[in-house]
């Protein structure tokens, strides 16, 4: 890609990097100088409550956004993507809370929605190869762990957890390095969240880093391998799990001491 | 519906060309699920509940429908000799075409309310430059189409620009065209209609060859010889040929069931209808696509017109009225919804069939033919809330 200018940074266990970006959106500020760093193969938790930056941070490392300051660097390269196609091609792959997924169409058509295998009829009419859509999008499941019941039955009838799971490995069979989540547990019961967690998992034991934004220490603290807390726009650090402990994340979380004090006033108040 | 209905609605669907969609369980081909032989969350589902599924089935059973009542109560009439049979047959096929243009764009999420319109502008670009300007009528011909074509363009252009929804935007050329039919007829012609059209197709080979009058004349003529279609008194046969207009329905709906089916560019004609954002985030080009099917649907509407004039050798300004509708009506029938991403150009035909059953079937009865609207608006109705339910099905799995 022309847009990319090498550096001679030294720091080629990162896959992608954010270097004190910050992101203005007219007089407010959205991001400011945070930093962010993915090494290769890790799970990298973004935690933060609403309105702590964390969908501005997304849409600028999938290319919706530009960085207003600040440096982004993909491998070591400095890029400035121009669309969210550009990110796509660099092979960082963003599950949207919506999931880019169409109700009314059958897994193996959503599988391959947009990047359709085909095949030649009579040798020349290029026509759909559902038979080779349908049995990969089955097998890419099942290495996934996922089983769906047909290839053929429309995603409206799958559970959101599946739904979720579907999008993920979507993004792992065409090419993801990098996968950023979306609050993929945000819609989900206690165990479809373990569903996506065991998932994600999947996702990193194959090599490929995650980015798995949340604000639910709870599904974020086992899964993750260093956190990233966001309040206000402002990164708050970057912490290894050695170095910090789920009630530490948690107290650091805006919301946190909150939730503390309003418990203390409930058991306060049931104890009088 | 009664369960012989049902009964025969799946004797039917067995011996249909699956040109439908391949969503449904049903349509799997055996052995092509390997990894979940036995997957205990595999419901077996039974073929009817499995027919059930697909988005045809409610224009096929109310087709049914027709024919057993037509059968009861026209039975004796002619409506099902060979002539009877060519009469409906056509009024379903000029139908069929713009169903099937209607029923794509529909499943792609749009309408476009200035079809019918397009239809009566279409032969008036078509009559005016080959009756006043001296053009030959092959040129005449690729004008219309061209000009359709933009004019689709331009439809899903501002639809696509604007952001604004198709209903509004067609329903403003749905006037201008109209409009602009009606003062170019005056215009030229002094009066709504422009006569003589026909004569002019039929002295040019290639328009003849392609849109007028019948075809395999040869062997209809060799079938009423060995008596198998009746003769008249002076020796021809009742029917003269195959009425060309059934055979381009025929190569309309294969063309579309087949790239709907069958294509890439189909798979993403049921994306951009499902969720267009979702299509967009998955790389599909919406608007690309959007667009293209408002120019089929306008190529559609061009091609009725210049079937129509050949056929009737006038282009008039009220030519396509309400076309629109009824192109829609027969699209929903066949199990399209409105809100796009769902729909099947086996049912549109089905859609246009009972148009055209039901049209010239009342006037085989002893029931006054004002009724047909009476019909087709409670067909239509049915055919809403049957889609509903299967719909609401289709989405939950129950």
């Amino acid at each position: 890609m022309d847009t990319q200018v090498k550096t001679p940074s030294g720091s080629d266990d990162y896959i992608l990097q954010m270097e004190g970006v910050s992101k203005f959106f007219g007089t407010v500020i959205s991001l400011k100088n945070v930093t962010l760093r993915l090494r290769r193969g890790e799970v990298h938790c973004l935690l933060g409550d609403n309105g702590a930056g964390k969908s501005t941070l997304i849409k600028t490392l999938a290319g919706v956004h530009k960085p207003s300051e600040g440096r982004y660097l993909v491998e070591g390269n400095e890029v400035s993507f121009k669309s969210p196609r550009e990110a796509l091609d660099c092979g960082i792959a963003t599950v949207y809370q919506d999931l880019a997924l169409v109700p009314l169409m059958s897994v193996a058509r959503n599988f391959f929605a947009g990047r359709e295998p085909t095949k030649k009829l009579f040798g020349m009419i290029p026509v759909l190869d559902m038979q080779l859509a349908a049995s990969t999008a089955v097998d890419k499941l099942a290495e996934m762990g996922i089983h769906v019941r047909s290839p053929h039955q429309p995603v409206g009838t799958m559970s959101g957890g599946e739904r979720q799971c579907l999008a993920i490995a979507r993004a792992i069979h065409f090419g993801a390095k990098v996968l950023i989540l979306d609050e993929p547990t945000a819609a989900l019961g206690v165990k479809q969240s373990c569903n996506v967690l065991k998932l994600v998992h999947k996702a990193r034991e194959r090599g490929i880093s995650v980015i798995f934004i949340t604000h639910n220490v709870h599904h974020a603290y086992p899964i993750g391998d260093s956190f990233t807390l966001l309040n206000r726009g402002q990164s708050m650090g970057t912490f290894a799990k050695s170095d910090i402990s789920k009630e530490e994340v948690l107290d650091m979380m805006a919301g946190g001491t909150e939730i503390q004090s309003l418990v203390d006033e409930l058991e306060g108040r049931q104890a009088a | 519906m009664s369960t012989t209905t049902s009964d025969m609605a799946m004797t039917l669907a067995k011996t249909l060309p699956s040109n439908a969609t391949l969503k449904q369980p049903n349509t799997t081909p055996p052995g092509a699920n390997p990894a979940t032989p036995s997957d205990e969350r595999v419901r077996r589902i039974s073929p009817w509940r499995a027919l059930l599924n697909r988005p045809e089935l409610g224009s096929i059973a109310a087709t049914i429908l027709v024919f057993v009542f037509f059968g009861v109560f026209a039975g004796d009439s002619g409506m099902f000799n060979l002539d009877g049979i060519m009469n409906w047959s056509q009024v379903a096929a000029y139908l069929g075409i713009i169903a099937v243009g209607a029923c794509l764009l529909m499943i792609a999420g749009e309408f476009d309310l200035s079809l019918g319109s397009m239809i009566g502008f279409a032969g008036m670009m078509l009559a005016v430059p080959s009756m006043f300007f001296g053009w030959p009528m092959w040129l005449a011909v690729l004008f219309a189409f061209g000009g359709c074509m933009a004019l689709g363009w331009l439809n899903g252009y501002l639809v696509m620009r604007t952001k604004l929804p198709s209903f509004i935007v067609t329903l403003a050329f749905m006037f201008i065209l109209r409009g602009l039919t009606i003062v170019l007829s005056t215009q030229f012609a002094g009066s709504t209609i422009v006569s003589g059209v026909g004569d002019k197709i039929a002295q040019d080979p290639v328009t003849h060859a392609l849109f007028q009058g019948t075809t395999l004349q040869g062997l209809f003529a060799w079938l009423a010889q060995v008596g198998v279609i009746d003769k008249l008194p002076s020796g021809e046969p009742v029917v003269a040929g195959l009425p060309k207009v059934l055979l381009w329905w025929a190569l309309v709906a294969c063309s579309a069931g087949f790239i709907l089916s069958k294509t890439r560019f189909g798979n993403w004609i049921f994306t951009v209808g499902g969720d267009a954002n979702a299509a967009k985030n998955v790389g599909v080009p919406v608007r690309r696509v959007k667009i293209s099917l408002f120019v089929f649907t306008a190529f559609c509407a061009c091609l009725f017109a210049v079937l129509q004039v050949s056929d009737v050798g006038s282009a008039a300004s009220d030519r396509g009225l309400q076309k629109e509708f009824e192109a829609i009506i027969a699209a929903v029938i066949g199990g399209a919804l409105l809100t796009g991403g769902y729909g099947s150009i086996l049912g549109a035909c089905f859609g246009a069939l009972i148009f055209g059953v039901v049209q010239i079937g009342i006037s085989y009865t002893n029931v006054n033919s004002d009724w047909y609207r009476v019909v087709l608006g409670a067909m239509l109705l049915l055919a809403v809330l049957f889609n509903h339910y299967i719909r609401s099905r289709a989405t939950t799995g129950k």
